[in-house]
């Protein structure tokens, strides 16, 4: 891997850089520290700094530019009418990366010379079965265009990576060469490193920005080219999921697949709401409980406890719904159940995936709640107390009313969480998308649609793909606006009784 | 004074009798008073019962996982079989496949039975099949192209025993459970209560399991968690080493030099959507950012890591900010006041106080990462049989592989009992390293926490 010895070059450099500025600032000085304008450290640091710094956010930007460039390169390489009826110039793009890395991995083995992984052509060579023989499996025959598109792709990185190594090596040379001849005892060393410092501080604090941007760029790219496939309309207001295995366009044009979302929504609304149903009075009368009735050492005793459910991997809550929870619904409400109704088929349904997902919001609500009833200032308590209400009358009629904002804004936030929580819907709510009103149906939602569009085989232009990314923006959406709107709610009603 | 004084009519009506005798109305309102009560005890009493419901539930299922069946006994290496030459030359020896060396240890196990004087109706050497595990040929054909030299002599072999026997002497598989199933005949499960009582197939404590790779889904006996361990240690390699300095270095900035502006204003308001934002989505951005365009291999720990990575951010910001907030401004007042600049007061002073909470908040965004599975599923790191210890450090953090959570997954969906068993098995093992990890961060809190 040549991007991390150039990595590790770098840095070496920049060590070198360190002893010799620190050197050639203290000769300057004639060895004595106290004639330095900063400390001996700074001078070393600032050669460091510039020998490294530049250099690897090149190599950064570079690596994160250099598919692009190669793919526009490519891209002439195969004419327009070769890429085939319903495919995508996308597509043919990764079966050429797909014979690159093929090739590499032949070289790698010895199967084939570099040479004659440059030279071969498909007209004498059964390209599929010799890169068969080295364990890379490919998909068809490998087209004449595709070929010399890899070999020309093979090529371009080589010589880029080459480019890269002497630009990043040469950049951070000449970083070192400059700082160290500015290494004097007069030179401001201490402010340009923390200058440099303070750059880079910054730069990590907009990861977070890029992190949202990438977010929002992925989801509506892809989303974008969803919506080129498939008609939006149909994806809205369509009331069937039915993606079809293998994808493909019936004769009037229109895609196999019905991908309507309203499903799926119906199973993540009704999911959510009877984990609300099991979450909010157990949490709210919790955090009453807790806060004012329990003694000390039962709240030290029970908070904690009730807090490790939060702790504890969603894939633990999955599994329990799987395996323990939804075997004893059906031994409840099975054929054959004790109560003999039969309202259940199997395992997976909503009501065990919405149960579960209850248990695990338990802490959410109970300790948000919790934090907003100690808020309300005991005045208030004391003032409902002394007019001769009893202590459930004065939480009932004073103190929630005066937590009521921050309980909502709870409520929201958990419903955020139910809406967005995948592990155990796709365990424990079963697959098929469904419009029902029996809780003890199989559903699906949105999230263990996204999983299952996204983990099969599919290839990532099919609309049967692309629909977990528009799936994935609605889903952000949704919860974005909910803690939004949380937020909102407890900020404005916040300051009220301070 | 007006003298249209208004008198009221009737006098208020207070309680009638005695103070000391509840009327209907305080009784009733004492009533709701103490069934309020209970109903919070009861909320309070029914999430621990959850609780308790759920670690129940993972304890007796998953503890079966640790234990596991061996039969253990003599196998003669026969020369005729393995090497027909005669020259131990490796590759010929190599050349027999495990097919060959089935038909050995199945008839050596029935001799064994023999020789024990076990009574059974089963009297072939194919018979033996259904006791012993699939991987006992492989194990045996390992041990021989190891050792060329044992051929035509007898050693006594530690074999797995099959998944329904594995079962069966851990309660799983009965002889009613096993009425339609093909693999394996009540007749076998007399043999298998002889061959316990002579000591032949024993149940041990089952280190594979820790250690063990995953095994495809005929032998859930051979499964382990050991190389999803790995993959997660290189996930979490990659967490800890980006979002500690990268969260640490953003907290800084934006707890001691961020001016009052809209972008930080922006930053702010961000990191605390980010923290809210499903974990499926972060998936969706690493399967579009780092592995379609940037093109990372797939399923490598290394994409694993850099989602987390971006999950784990707004955690370790939020908990560095407050601990650099709790850090008094009379310690960085000091500092300047005997000519620290700025930054050397936030780097030598403030930033070695803040570092015990810094350290806890990052230990406990390390734990939710290690527990975290949706976005896995995105990158790939499910579906496939993560068999291979990872062979080097590099090859740690490209190679595919699996990590704990989405190996439990994997289990779960392979929709066998033997292999439900392994998941629960797992998640203790998760467990264990989450409670580890948290008691370490409550300990240097309690250690190092300092009241100013």
């Amino acid at each position: 891997m040549p991007v991390l010895w150039i990595v590790v070059l770098v840095l070496a450099l920049g060590g070198a850089g360190y002893v010799m500025g620190r050197m050639r600032a203290m000769a300057s000085a004639g060895g004595d520290a106290r004639h330095l304008h900063s400390l001996p450290n700074y001078y070393g640091m600032h050669v460091f700094l510039a020998a490294t710094v530049p250099s690897l956010l090149l190599l950064v930007i570079w690596l994160l530019v250099q598919p692009l460039v190669i793919n526009s390169q490519i891209a002439h390489h195969i004419p327009s009418d070769t890429v085939a009826e319903g495919s995508s110039l996308s597509l043919v793009m990764a079966d050429v990366r797909r014979v690159a890395d093929g090739l590499d991995t032949a070289v790698a083995a010895g199967a084939m010379t570099e040479q004659q992984a440059g030279s071969i052509r498909t007209e004498f060579t059964d390209i599929r079965a010799r890169l068969g023989e080295v364990g890379v499996a490919l998909g068809a025959n490998v087209r004449p265009e595709v070929l010399k598109a890899a070999q020309s792709y093979r090529s371009l990185n080589t010589t880029y990576t080459l480019f890269l190594t002497i630009v990043a090596v040469g950049l951070s040379l000449a970083g070192l060469a400059y700082a160290w001849l500015r290494s004097h005892k007069d030179f401001r060393a201490r402010n340009v490193v923390e200058s440099v410092v303070k750059s880079l501080l910054i730069l990590a604090s907009t990861i977070a920005v890029l992190t949202t941007v990438g977010i929002v760029l992925s989801l509506i790219f892809n989303t974008v080219e969803f919506f080129k496939l498939y008609p939006a309309t149909s994806f809205f207001f369509e009331p069937t999921w039915l993606p079809s295995f293998g994808g493909g366009i019936d004769s009037d044009g229109n895609p196999l697949s019905k991908l309507g979302i309203l499903p799926l929504l119906w199973g993540t609304l009704y999911i959510s709401l009877i984990a609300l149903a099991v979450a909010v009075p157990i949490g709210l009368f919790a955090a009453i409980y807790l806060s004012e009735y329990a003694g000390i050492h039962t709240r030290s005793v029970a908070k904690p406890l009730i807090e490790v459910l939060a702790g504890i991997p969603t894939i633990v809550y999955g599994l329990f719904a799987l395996l323990t929870v939804g075997p004893l619904l059906v031994d409840v409400f099975g054929q054959g159940g004790i109560l003999g109704v039969g309202w259940m088929q199997g395992g997976t349904a909503v009501m065990t995936a919405g149960l579960v997902m209850g248990i695990m919001l338990i802490p959410f609500v109970s300790s948000l709640s919790d934090d907003i009833i100690n808020a309300v200032p005991q005045a208030m308590r004391d003032g409902s107390l002394g007019l001769g209400a009893t202590k459930s009358e004065t939480i009932r009629q004073v103190v929630l009313p005066a937590a009521l904002p921050g309980i909502v804004g709870a409520i929201l936030l958990a419903a955020s969480r139910a809406i967005g929580e995948t592990m155990i819907v796709v365990l424990g709510a079963g697959a098929a998308a469904r419009l029902s009103l029996n809780p003890f149906d199989a559903m699906t939602t949105v999230t263990a649609k996204i999983v299952s569009q996204l983990t099969g085989d599919a290839d990532f232009a099919s609309p049967e793909a692309l629909v977990a990314f528009a799936l994935g923006m609605t889903l952000f959406l949704v919860t974005l606006a909910l803690n939004i709107f949380a937020l909102y709610i407890v900020r404005k009603y916040r300051e009220q009784y301070e | 004074m007006s003298d249209a004084t208004v008198f009221p009519e009737k006098k208020p009506q207070g309680p009638k009798g005695s103070l000391l005798v509840q009327d209907a109305r305080t009784k009733r309102r004492n009533a709701a008073e103490s069934r309020f009560k209970v109903y919070g005890m009861l909320a309070v009493a029914t999430g621990l019962c959850f609780l308790v419901m759920l670690l129940w539930a993972i304890i007796s299922n998953g503890t079966q996982a640790f234990s596991q069946t061996f039969v253990t006994f003599e196998v003669e290496l026969l020369e005729s079989k393995l090497d027909k030459k005669g020259a131990r030359n490796i590759d010929d020896i190599k050349k027999v496949s495990t097919f060959g060396y089935t038909p050995l240890i199945q008839n050596s196990l029935l001799k064994e039975v023999e020789a024990r004087g076990i009574d059974t109706p089963l009297s072939k050497g194919k018979d033996m099949k259904a006791i012993l595990s699939a991987s006992a040929a492989a194990q045996l054909r390992d041990f021989v192209i190891a050792n060329p030299d044992k051929i035509g002599t007898t050693h006594e072999f530690r074999f797995l025993a099959s998944s329904r026997v594995d079962g069966y002497l851990k309660g799983r598989v009965t002889r009613d459970s096993i009425a339609r199933d093909k693999n394996i005949k009540a007749a076998h499960l007399d043999l298998v209560d002889g061959l316990k009582e002579a000591g032949v197939l024993k149940k041990t404590f089952n280190w594979s399991f820790v250690t063990g790779s995953d095994a495809s889904d005929t032998r859930p006996e051979a499964a382990g968690m050991g190389v999803s361990m790995l993959g997660s240690l290189f996930m979490m390699l990659v967490v800890l080493g980006l979002s500690l300095p990268i969260g640490v270095a953003a907290s800084i900035y934006l707890e001691e030099f961020a001016p009052q502006n809209r972008w930080t204003d922006l930053i702010e308001v961000n990191i605390s959507n980010l923290a809210a934002v499903p974990s499926i989505v972060f998936g969706i951005l690493g399967l579009a950012v780092f592995i379609q365009f940037a093109h990372l291999p797939q399923s490598a720990p290394l994409v694993g890591g850099l989602v987390l990575t971006l999950m784990t951010l707004p955690t370790i910001i939020i908990a560095t900010r407050a601990s650099l907030k709790s850090v008094p401004p009379s310690i960085r007042d000091a500092a300047l006041g005997v000519g620290a600049s700025k930054m050397q007061s936030v780097f030598h002073h403030v930033l070695p106080l803040a570092a015990p909470g810094i350290l806890t908040g990052t230990i406990i965004g390390l734990a939710q990462a290690l527990g975290e599975t949706a976005p896995l599923l995105l990158i790939g790191m499910v579906g496939f049989i993560a068999s291979n210890y990872p062979e080097g450090v590099m090859d740690g953090f490209v190679a595919p592989n699996s990590a704990m959570p989405a190996q439990i997954y994997e289990w779960a969906k392979r929709a066998d009992p033997a292999f439900y068993e392994r998941a629960w098995g797992g998640i203790i093992i998760l467990l264990v390293f989450l409670i580890t990890m948290n008691i370490i961060a409550i300990l240097l809190r309690r250690r190092f926490e300092r009241r100013w």
